[in-house]
This record gives structure tokens, C-alpha cells and sequence, in this order.
């Protein structure tokens, strides 16, 4: 146990050096690509004032921006700042970077554990379900769903959902993340839920097809080995199967295919989020980039690749945990 | 040069006049349907015709090379053939006939598989926990003393396969065939892999097994083995039953035998000279009327190619061949 411990412990610093090489790779060249971007910040920033400025101000604001120094120094200052906590501020929302993104980063959470979840669990039981029939009308069916599903784009599914189950059926909200006109202390955590099904639902659709269709391709080979031939053999039901050589065996690849896909979790936010005006990080990025708001834009850049390389880290880390012939290496 | 000696005939008073077979199969044939080229179906027919009896007390040693159907023969004995496979003849378990619902109910109680390696092993499951099975209550007692006899350590049942010796494997594995109390076992190719020390501790096993009075249909091609250990052999060529001949006909040599395939392959042992015959077996797709080995053999005739001869007795044995002396 105890050397199972400092084996995982050094897979974890191992795993967190690279997370953080990986850390300064995004953000050279999340960098790198907007100095090279046509977007002036200068002249953002004082379009986003909306008033006139003097020529003397105006020098200031450049002074501020530093946008006489060299692309290097200008990183290099800017990296500092960041290892101090200091994100800067948006030029947009006219807030520190860091407070945004916590508090945005906050509602996307709710919303992207329920679509994770959401599709983890249904995705998971529709592929045994289809691994267990295969070849049958039930498999074909489902199976041609998921590629549907997955070749679908969630904006446009979005728009569907709305469309059905906002307008035509109004059963849900049409957006936001709570009744329009209440402060937010005042919103219920059924109203909360109310107004996150329809976003969690188009984001879970993205990627159940996925997470569905590597499940039953997973527990079919496993209904295919040698040890399942040699179960039936040994007068083992379908099910009796399932539950003691089938989860067994899939499980594994299942959550970490699960915790690896949090990028396409990110990813489908921002488009979901913009479909349901919901004021989470993904509608962050949307509003950071069409109103060229370069400090929230790389504090999410960094942001986004954290919360995805954590994804993969957790993954790596469970395999060692669960897999027997890692774990009991370690003895 | 492996050179075997047995230790002693088996004292099992095997197939006395008015006995029963434990098993007998007649004409059975497997065939699977694949999709070719666009809409148009193929049938594979990877064994058709296979004959065979089983006698308590006796090893069957099934003997036939690779793509000649062995593995699939022990499926379709106990029932478990993929959904695409259709299975035709007749099975004969205790003189009545083995259906699907009596394959159901004696698969893992009275007809066991032994299979060949530890890939028939869950790798995510410790040992002891599959050995014990499906069925409450687990026999853990059982299955120790079991293990005791084989000189299997405690601590194996707390171990994952892959953490097992090539010989411990081979003792777990039969330890579930044991286990089941089985009175058919089908051991489907239990040596390749295993040194020869290993492969002789095995069979003894075996053997053992059928003194006691077991029936094991031994699925090989180690043919020195077989020839050592079993009691009777049938050799199968191209999926078809062509001879059954007690085991001591091979080892005497080509003038017991009664088949040209058998004879050949008793010639093509590195003891026996090492002739190789000219050609190959047919494949498992093709059609042929006749007797599947006339291409290579040198009593072909008309006849032989126009329609597949009947099994007939033979000087003690049986043989599929219209020429066989």
C-alpha cells in the first residue's frame, strides 16, 4: 500500500511537470498568435470606453499596453504578472481577468458536470445495451442514432431544442441561467435546474453518440475473448456475463475516456452557451473574441488548457489506481 | 527426438460389448454464412461429416491440422456457437439426443472445457474467485482441496492471471474442469507452449482423469502425445471425420492404419522418415463432392471423386475410404 502510494505520488508530480510544460507551451503560444493577430488593443480598449480621448490619454493608454517594446518583453512582463495572480483586466467587462473567469467558470461547472454526467451514464448503458444485442434491430437502430447524434453541431441542435422546448412547447426558459429581471441571491436551485436542462442536454447529446458508441465497441471485443467463450462454457448467463466479466473489463477505458473528454466538454460550452445566452465561461470566450478582449481571451486560453490537461491527469491517474496488473506491479 | 512411453494401458475396462457411448456424433456439420463481395453469401463450412465416439474411461485424441475445424467442434458440443453459425447431424450424449436445452443444462455440470491457455482467463479478476464459478455457493472448500492435490499454493487465489506460471495456469484451468465433476471433458489443445516436461505432467493428468473413469476428447496436433496418451484417435481432414483407430494402430505404424491421409501423416513424422505428401488441405469454402483428400492421394478413382464414401468398420476400427485395407 505504502508503495503503491509513492509510485502514484510520483506518477502525479510526473503528470503535473507536464501539465505545467504544457501550461507555458499554451501560453507562448496563445501569445504569440494574437501579437501576430491584426486586433489593436490600444484601439479596443478605447472603442470599449465609448467616449473620445485626448491624444495625451491616448499615449498613456499605449504607454499602458506597452505596445512600443518588443513581442518578448511584452511576454515576459506579461508572464510575470501572471505568476503573481495577476491576469489584468477586460477590457470588455472592465474587471480583473481572474475574478471573470471565477465566477463565469463557476456556472459552467453545474452545467458541464450535469451534460458530463448526462452522457456518461446514458451513453455508458446504451452501448452495453448494444453490445449485448449485436447485430440485432435494437443495435442497428441505436447505433445509426449515435452517428446522427454525433455528426450533428450542437448549435444547431440547440436551436432545435429551443425551438421545440421553448417555443412551440414552452416547457423551459429560453435562455439565461435564471428568470430574467431576479437578482441572482434569489434564484431557487429548482429554477437553476430549470433553466440548465436544455444547455446540459445539447451539450450531453455532443458527445453521448461518442462515449456510446466506445462502449459497445469496448464490450464487444470483451464479449469476443477467449474468457467470455469459456464463461458460457462454464453455463454463465448473458447478464451474469455482463456484471462480472463485462463492467469489469470496460469500466476502465469507459472513465477514461470520460475524464479525457473534457476538451470536447469545453469546447461544445462555447457554442452552447452562446445559443442559450447562458453567462457561462464558454459565452466568455465568445464575447472575448468577437470584441477582441486580448486579456479575458488569453486568461481563458490558459484557463481552458488547465481544466483539460486536469481532465487528462485525473485519467491517468485512475488507470494506475484501477488496473490490477498496474497496481499490483507496484507491490 | 521425442520418444514416449506410457506407463501402463489404461485398466479402465473401456467399450465392452453393449456399452453406450458417452457420446457419439454423426454427420455433423458446421457452417457459417459470410457476406462476400457486395450482396452475394458464402457459406463456410469448416466441419461437415465429423464422426466420432466417446466411451467413459477413454481419451479420444482428435487429431487434424490447423483450419481443419478442432476448436469449433468443442463449441458446438457444448452449445455455444456464434449466432451466425448453423449446426447440422446428430449428438448422441448418453444415447439421447443432445438438443440446445440439454446442452443448457449439461454445459459446466457434466460436460466441461478445458481450455487452452490463461487467455480464457478474466485478466481484471483474481484466480480463486473464477475458479469457484457462477453458481451460490461458491465451492470453496472443494476447489481447495483441489488445489492441494495439485500442490497449488493458497495464495494463488488471491492472484490475477497474468501473475501465474505457464504450469499454474495449466492446473487452474483444470482445476474448473475438476471442479465441475464432469463426466465429459474436452481438453482443447492443452499443450502447445509447454515444454515437453510440462506437456507429459499434463497429459498424466489427464489420463489419470479417464482411469477414474472421465471421457476426454483430446483436441491436439501434437500427434506423439496423443499417440502416447490416448486410447483412440480420429483424424480429421479438412473437417471431415476420416478414420477412428485405437491409438495403439499408430503406434504400430502404416500397416495398422487404414486411411492414405492417416498413413501419410504417420509417414510425415520426423521418426517415421519425414515424407511430406505434395498439395494442401481444401480450403473451408470450397465445395467438394467427393472424398475431400482424392487430390493427394494415390488410390484415387472415378468414384472417389464423384461422392464422399461412407464411414464402414474396418478391422476394428472405422474409415471413411472406399480403397482402405
Amino acid at each position: 500500500m505504502k508503495n503503491l502510494l509513492l509510485r502514484l505520488s510520483g506518477r502525479f508530480f510526473l503528470q503535473l511537470l507536464k501539465m505545467l510544460a504544457l501550461l507555458l507551451a499554451v501560453s507562448i503560444i496563445a501569445f504569440a498568435l494574437i501579437s501576430a493577430s491584426p486586433i489593436d488593443p490600444v484601439q479596443q480598449y478605447i472603442l470599449n470606453l465609448g467616449t473620445a480621448v485626448s491624444p495625451e490619454q491616448r499615449a498613456e493608454i499605449a504607454e499602458y499596453w506597452e505596445q512600443d517594446t518588443p513581442p518578448l518583453t511584452r511576454y515576459l512582463s506579461w508572464l510575470s504578472h501572471l505568476l503573481r495572480g495577476d491576469l489584468g483586466e477586460s477590457s470588455l467587462y472592465r474587471r480583473p481577468v481572474a475574478e471573470i473567469i471565477g465566477e463565469r467558470f463557476w456556472n459552467s461547472i453545474s452545467l458541464m458536470l450535469c451534460a458530463w454526467l448526462f452522457a456518461g451514464l446514458i451513453g455508458f448503458s446504451l452501448g452495453c445495451l448494444m453490445a449485448m444485442n449485436e447485430g440485432k434491430w435494437a443495435d442497428r437502430f441505436l447505433k445509426r442514432l449515435c452517428y446522427v447524434l454525433s455528426a450533428l453541431p450542437s448549435f444547431w441542435l440547440g436551436l432545435v431544442l429551443l425551438l421545440l422546448f421553448s417555443v412551440w412547447l414552452p416547457i423551459f426558459p429560453i435562455g439565461f441561467s435564471g428568470p430574467i429581471g431576479m437578482l441572482s441571491e434569489n434564484i431557487s436551485f429548482w429554477q437553476r435546474l430549470h433553466h440548465l436542462f436544455l444547455p446540459a442536454l445539447t451539450l450531453s447529446l455532443l458527445s453521448f453518440g461518442n462515449v456510446a458508441l466506445h462502449t459497445r465497441e469496448k464490450l464487444i471485443d470483451v464479449l469476443h475473448s477467449d474468457y467470455v467463450l469459456f464463461a458460457r462454457a462454464r453455463a454463465a448467463g448473458k447478464w451474469k456475463i455482463l456484471q462480472r466479466h463485462g463492467l469489469r473489463n470496460i469500466l476502465l477505458p469507459a472513465l477514461t475516456l470520460q475524464f479525457s473528454s473534457f476538451a470536447e466538454l469545453f469546447g461544445g460550452s462555447v457554442l452552447a452557451e452562446t445559443v442559450f445566452s447562458f453567462p457561462g465561461l464558454g459565452s466568455a470566450v465568445a464575447a472575448a473574441g468577437l470584441n477582441s478582449d486580448v486579456p479575458l481571451l488569453l486568461g481563458i486560453s490558459l484557463f481552458s488548457a488547465l481544466f483539460v490537461s486536469v481532465g487528462n491527469m485525473i485519467a491517468e491517474l485512475l488507470y494506475g489506481l484501477v488496473d490490477p496488473r498496474i497496481r499490483e506491479a507496484a507491490r | 527426438m521425442k520418444k514416449i512411453e506410457r506407463a501402463e494401458e489404461s485398466a479402465f475396462p473401456a467399450r465392452r460389448e453393449g456399452t453406450v457411448p458417452l457420446l457419439e456424433i454423426m454427420d455433423l456439420s458446421i457452417s457459417f454464412r459470410m457476406y462476400g463481395e457486395g450482396l452475394a453469401q458464402r457459406v463456410l463450412e469448416p466441419i461437415s461429416n465429423l464422426y466420432l465416439r466417446v466411451y467413459p474411461g477413454e481419451i479420444l485424441a482428435l487429431i487434424g491440422s490447423s483450419g481443419s475445424g478442432k476448436s469449433l467442434l468443442a463449441a458446438g458440443i457444448l452449445g455455444i456457437l456464434p449466432p451466425n453459425a448453423c449446426q447440422k447431424g446428430r449428438l448422441l450424449y448418453k444415447g439421447k439426443d443432445l438438443n440446445p436445452e440439454r446442452q443448457a443444462a449439461l454445459r459446466g455440470r457434466e460436460i466441461a472445457l478445458l481450455p487452452q491457455s490463461v487467455s480464457y482467463l478474466d485478466p481484471l479478476m483474481r484466480v480463486g474467485a473464477q475458479v469457484d464459478g457462477y453458481r451460490k455457493p461458491f465451492p470453496r472448500e472443494k476447489r481447495r482441496s483441489i488445489w492441494k492435490r495439485f500442490g497449488l499454493p493458497m495464495q494463488t487465489e488471491k492472484m490475477y492471471p497474468y501473475q501465474l506460471s505457464g504450469g499454474m495456469s495449466r492446473r487452474v484451468l483444470l482445476s474448473t474442469a475438476l471442479l465441475s465433476e464432469a463426466e465429459l471433458l474436452i481438453a482443447d489443445e492443452p499443450t502447445p507452449g509447454m515444454s515437453l516436461e510440462q506437456s507429459l505432467e499434463a497429459l498424466r493428468t489427464l489420463r489419470q482423469e479417464a482411469d477414474k473413469g472421465k471421457a476426454i476428447i483430446l483436441i491436439t496436433h501434437d500427434i506423439d502425445l496423443a499417440a502416447s496418451f490416448a486410447d483412440w484417435m480420429a483424424f480429421l481432414y479438412a473437417g471431415v471425420t476420416v478414420e477412428l483407430a485405437p491409438a495403439r494402430d499408430f503406434r504400430e505404424g502404416t500397416q495398422a492404419l487404414r486411411h492414405p491421409y492417416s498413413q501419410a501423416l504417420w509417414r510425415a513424422l520426423p521418426q517415421n522418415g519425414f515424407q511430406p505428401i505434395p498439395g494442401f488441405q481444401p480450403y473451408a469454402g470450397e465445395e467438394i463432392p467427393g472424398c475431400r483428400f482424392a487430390d493427394r492421394c494415390p488410390y484415387q478413382t472415378e468414384l472417389c471423386r464423384a461422392a464422399l464414401p461412407p464411414i464402414r468398420s474396418l478391422r476394428g476400427g472405422e474409415v471413411r475410404c472406399y480403397h482402405g485395407t
